[in-house]
Formats: structure tokens, C-alpha cells, sequence
């Protein structure tokens, strides 16, 4: 076990390394000089060559890499050029939406996914496995942010059940919280959910075919208990590993849905600082959400190596 | 082992191999027919594979409704400039906002301009990034996969880079990379082909990791091909089916991504006709205007459905096995 771990964890440095380096060189995929584009027109020179300096871009490569990994590594990402707060900062207040936002649609995700995997499964080819099969190219199909424009449509502005957009945090109490959220989780959730009732189905039906379901039935087990206690006991961790891996995916669909909705967390300030130019904003963002879904996926595959033994002797 | 050694006298490679597929061809290598008769029967062989293709794809109903949508999109897209005979930046301030009506069928926007040309444009151009990169990340992804499963020490390299990529979430990534290079389709090109070649370098390079150790392959090398040769000749075609199929998917993506891109200001400048732009738009615009969302929302959909039905019938036709296992991004 304790190999596996190691093993396990010494294979995502490389990938957390490769990673860097990539949002590391965004910068110097920018034409021109860096500090003079965020500057923008008007800057003087002086100034200019200031951040130049601040930003260590007159230092030869490696060593501007070795000093940026190194700061990040200590949780200091920088300072924003414009929000007079460090990236930190600025990331620390935004997550909480986000969190709250994806949380949500993967709890939806996952209400929709189970009970239609399930039964899709356990009556292949009927109303229900069929369902399954359109519902899942529904949600390939339309992209989360049409999805909620169209929800918006009708909910709001021709029902008028739900406000347009806006965030109340948590503290505003739970039902305003959830008011604001409904919405753009539940497109986030829909199109998750699609995905997810595809690999319920499959890993059931995976376990379905193997020969203690028959000696199950040959004892006499019926099929409600064959299908819970005998079936999905067994399909969970491909079930589990496709709910932790997505909680990327639906962070960054929230970046786009919480610009519909107005939501302050951390795809609006991705935007925003885009809008900006602010560079160091968004090298800390699309560096903590990449990290954060590296680990996520990491912690996934431990979990599962420690319930089911057979992982870890491959 | 007895046909390898008589092909020590073969005077080149490319005998060698046309006698091998040859005597693949034909169940009787050893009767004496003519060459004539033999091309015949090759004929009607191919006619009936042909017959029986045909069939099959008929009988395949997301291919037959994914192909016919394609062709209306492909249709749409080469006649936009045509099909409307206006221009898609004319402004017609008097007849700003109107709801789809006999002289606008889908209504204008906030500039008054017509709404039903900007929407066959902003097809094309979704057409024309999705077909692009699904054609590039295909190539790159087909290079970096073969030669990755191929050569081990280039594996170790080409995969972690891969993988690094891979870690990111395609949209976010995408989003970094416009900022910096600043928003014009071209730039969009390019950053969509970076986030979309590991996905297929990784199929390619899972296929060819499974053919190199395949008896043919072993034989090549002992005839003294190179490593080129079997590359390109030999493991390549063994590649295709998944990656075309992989490729109809991120033909597909890229739209999607494209679409969320430009919505939000990253992707393509501007006044110029995308979906995503006049989905943005109408975002603005939503509480009255509801039509400058749902046209372009639906074109959307329909662009991407079309893609995708067509990539769930290709997988079907090219690769029944790989029915059961799912799609992998």
C-alpha cells in the first residue's frame, strides 16, 4: 500500500511540474514586452523598466522560473496591478462561490445520474436505457452556458420564479443562497449529469455480467436486491472516480456560467482580469484550479487503491 | 516461416509487402488463375464490400441524421454570403431590436443588424475554427502519438508534456493562452489545436503501443524496414479509425469551446459574426430581445449535434468494438 502511494504520488510531480512551466511561459506568449502591454499606452519608461524589474523579466530564464515556483510554492502567487491585493487574496474571495456553485451542480449531477444509470442498466434496451441514451447526447451537445441562457429564459424572464443573476454568500441564509445558485447550478448539473448516467450505466452493466450476479439469481435473490446490494456495491469506484475527476470540469464551466449570472467567484475573476490584462490574477487562477484538479484526481485514485485491493496489485 | 525466407530474394521492400497483402486478399493463393480473373474477383470483392458499407451506414441512424445535418451546416456555411444577400455588418439603426418578423425572419440586433445573416456567418465561422483545429490537433496528435508509442525514450518526454496539458481544464487553458496572445481567430486556431492534440495523441499513442508488438511488425523489421517505414506504413493506418472518430469529437469541442470563448470576450474580436459573440450579445440583451439568444443558441446546438451524431455513427461503422467503452476526452 504504502508503495502504491508513493508510486502514485511521485507520478503526479512530473505532471504538477509540466504544469507549471506551462502557465509560467503564458507570459511569454504575450507579443512584445510583457510589463509594457500590462502597462498598456502612456506608460513611461521608467515605469515600464520598474516592473520589468519588479517582475524579474530582466533575470536570464530558469532563474525567473526558479523564483516564480519557488514564491508559488510558498502560497505567494504575486500581486494583482490592479486590485491593490495579492493574488492570494483575491483567489481566497472568489473560491467560496465557486465552491458553493459546483458543489451544487455535482450534487445535482448526481441525484439526476444514479437512479436513471441505475435503471437504465438494470432494464437495457427499455424506456428508461433509452431516455439514457438521448439524455446523454443532450448533454454532450448543448454547452452549459446555452443551457442557462435558455433556463434564464424561462424562469426568469417569462416566469419570473427566479432573479436573473447576483450571488447572496451563505451567511444571507440558505434559501437566498440557494435562489441565486439554482440556476446556474442546475445547467451545470444537467450536462454533468448526462455524462455521469453514461458511466453508472456502463459500470453497472460491467458488473451485471459477472457470474455472482448469477449465482445470485440462481439463489433465489430478487432483483431489487440483486441490482443495490449485489450490483451497485460493486460499480461504485467508477462511479466515485468520475465524480471527483469532474469537479475540473465543472469549475471550469462555472468561469463561464458565473459570467452569465454575475457571480463573483473565480471564473469572473479570470474574466475580468483577462478584460485587464492582469497577468499575475490569471497565471494564480488557472494555476490553483489545474493544481487543485491534479490533487483531487490524485486523492480520487488513492481512494480507490484503499478500497479496492485489486488497484493497487496492477 | 517458410514464406519469409523465400522473400530473402525479393528485390525490394515494396514487392515483399504487395505479395503479402495479395495473398491476404485472395483465400487461394495457391490455384493458378489468371491475373485477369484474379482482378476481377478483386472487383467484385470491392463492389460487395462497397454494397455492404453502403448498408450498414443506412441502417445506422445517427450516421445517416448526422451526415444530413452536416451537409445542411457545410451548405450554410460555403453560401452564407448568398442566402440572405445581406451584409452581416450593415447597420440599420431605424430597425434596431426587431422581433423576427416578414423583413427580418429572425429579428435584428442592438445595431439593427439582420440577425438571420449574422447567424448563417456565425455558422460558417464555427464550421471553419472546428474543422480547422480538429484537422490540426489530428496531425499533431497523430505525429506526437506514433512516435511517442514508438520510441520509448521519446515517451517518457512527449507524454509528460502531454499530460501536463491534459491536467488542465480545456476551457481555462484556453482562456490563459488568448490573453496573452490577444483575441483574432488565428490566435484562437492555434490555442484551441494546443488543447486538443493530447487527447488524441493519447488515443494514437495507446493504438500504436498495441501494434508495435503485433507479429507483422516484428517481420518488417526483420526485412530491414525502417523505423520510418513502419511508422508510417505499418502502425499509422492501425491509428486512423480511432483517430478519425476521435477527431469528428473534437471537431465537436472545438466549437463548444470556441462558442464559450468568444462569449466571453477571449475568443474571436468583436463585430465579427460568431456564435459565441452573439450569444454574448444577446446576454445583454436577454429580458427583451429574446431572439438574439435563442437563434444563435440553437445554431449551436444544431452545429454541435450534427458533429457529434456523425462522430457516434463513424465510431459505429469504423470501430464496432469500441461500442461499450465509451468516449475519452
Amino acid at each position: 500500500m504504502a508503495f502504491y502511494i508513493a508510486r502514485r504520488l511521485l507520478a503526479t510531480i512530473p505532471v504538477l511540474f509540466v504544469l507549471s512551466v506551462i502557465v509560467f511561459l503564458i507570459i511569454y506568449l504575450i507579443p512584445g514586452d510583457p510589463a509594457a502591454v500590462m502597462l498598456g499606452d502612456g506608460a513611461s519608461p521608467e515605469t515600464i523598466e520598474a516592473l520589468r524589474e519588479q517582475m524579474g523579466l530582466n533575470l536570464p530564464l530558469l532563474q525567473q522560473y526558479g523564483r516564480w515556483i519557488g514564491h508559488a510554492l510558498q502560497g505567494n502567487l504575486g500581486d494583482s496591478l490592479f486590485m491593490r491585493q495579492s493574488v492570494r487574496a483575491a483567489l481566497a474571495e472568489h473560491l467560496g462561490p465557486t465552491l458553493s456553485l459546483a458543489v451544487l451542480a455535482e450534487l445535482i449531477a448526481v441525484v439526476i445520474a444514479l437512479p436513471l444509470g441505475i435503471r437504465a442498466a438494470s432494464r437495457r434496451g427499455e424506456a428508461a436505457d433509452k431516455a439514457l441514451t438521448g439524455f446523454s447526447l443532450f448533454g454532450i451537445t448543448v454547452p452549459g452556458f446555452v443551457l442557462s441562457m435558455f433556463t434564464v429564459l424561462l424562469f426568469s424572464v417569462q416566469l419570473k420564479w427566479l432573479p436573473v443573476s447576483g450571488y447572496k454568500p451563505l451567511s444571507a441564509g440558505l434559501w437566498t443562497h440557494l435562489q441565486y445558485l439554482i440556476l446556474p447550478a442546475l445547467s451545470l448539473g444537467i450536462v454533468q449529469a448526462a455524462l455521469l448516467a453514461r458511466v453508472v450505466r456502463s459500470s453497472m452493466l460491467d458488473v451485471l455480467n459477472e457470474s455472482f450476479v448469477k449465482t445470485a439469481l440462481a439463489k433465489g435473490v430478487g432483483e431489487r436486491g440483486i441490482v443495490y446490494r449485489h450490483v451497485l456495491h460493486n460499480s461504485w469506484l467508477p462511479i466515485l472516480t468520475v465524480v471527483g475527476g469532474s469537479f475540473g470540469t465543472l469549475i471550469a464551466g462555472a468561469a463561464v456560467i458565473e459570467s452569465i449570472f454575475n457571480i463573483p467567484g473565480m471564473g469572473q475573476l479570470l474574466v475580468n482580469s483577462v478584460q485587464r490584462r492582469d497577468y499575475s490574477v490569471i497565471q494564480g487562477v488557472v494555476l490553483f484550479v489545474a493544481f487543485a484538479y491534479v490533487l483531487v484526481n490524485l486523492v480520487v485514485d488513492l481512494l480507490y487503491a484503499i478500497v479496492d485491493p485489486r488497484v493497487r496489485l496492477q | 516461416m517458410t514464406s519469409l525466407t523465400s522473400l530473402d530474394s525479393a528485390t525490394s521492400l515494396d514487392a515483399a509487402e504487395d505479395a503479402a497483402e495479395n495473398s491476404a486478399d485472395s483465400i487461394t493463393t495457391a490455384d493458378e488463375r489468371s491475373p485477369a480473373e484474379l482482378a476481377a474477383g478483386r472487383l467484385r470483392l470491392r463492389r460487395e464490400n462497397r454494397r455492404l458499407f453502403v448498408r450498414r451506414f443506412l441502417a445506422n441512424k445517427s450516421a445517416v441524421i448526422g451526415s444530413a445535418l452536416l451537409l445542411l451546416v457545410a451548405v450554410v456555411s460555403l453560401l452564407a454570403p448568398w442566402l440572405t444577400g445581406r451584409d452581416p455588418y450593415a447597420l440599420e439603426v431605424a430597425d434596431r431590436l426587431k422581433p423576427p418578423g416578414a423583413e427580418y425572419p429572425l429579428g435584428t440586433d442592438n445595431f439593427g443588424r439582420d440577425l438571420l445573416t449574422r447567424v448563417l456567418y456565425g455558422t460558417r465561422m464555427s464550421a471553419e475554427i472546428g474543422f480547422v483545429v480538429a484537422l490540426s490537433s489530428s496531425l499533431l496528435g497523430l505525429v506526437v502519438g506514433l512516435y511517442a508509442g514508438y520510441v520509448k525514450w521519446l515517451d517518457q518526454i512527449l507524454m509528460r508534456v502531454m499530460d501536463g496539458l491534459f491536467a488542465f481544464p480545456a476551457i481555462l487553458l484556453a482562456i490563459a493562452m488568448m490573453a496573452a496572445l490577444g483575441p483574432s481567430v488565428g490566435n484562437l486556431m492555434i490555442c484551441l489545436t494546443i488543447v486538443f492534440v493530447p487527447s488524441i495523441a493519447r488515443l494514437v499513442r495507446s493504438s500504436t503501443l498495441v501494434a508495435k508488438e503485433q507479429t507483422y511488425v516484428e517481420a518488417m523489421h526483420a526485412l530491414g524496414a525502417s523505423h520510418n517505414r513502419i511508422v508510417w506504413k505499418h502502425l499509422m493506418p492501425a491509428a486512423l479509425s480511432p483517430l478519425i472518430v476521435q477527431g469528428s469529437f473534437v471537431f465537436a469541442e472545438a466549437i463548444i469551446v470556441e462558442a464559450a470563448l468568444s462569449f466571453l470576450g477571449a475568443g474571436i474580436p468583436a463585430p465579427t459574426p460568431s456564435l459565441g459573440n452573439l450569444l454574448s450579445d444577446g446576454k445583454l440583451f436577454i429580458y427583451n430581445s429574446s431572439w438574439m439568444t435563442i437563434f444563435p443558441g440553437l445554431a449551436l446546438v444544431v452545429v454541435v449535434l450534427a458533429m457529434n451524431l456523425f462522430g457516434d455513427g463513424l465510431r459505429d461503422l469504423l470501430d464496432p468494438h469500441a461500442r461499450r467503452a465509451g468516449k475519452k476526452r
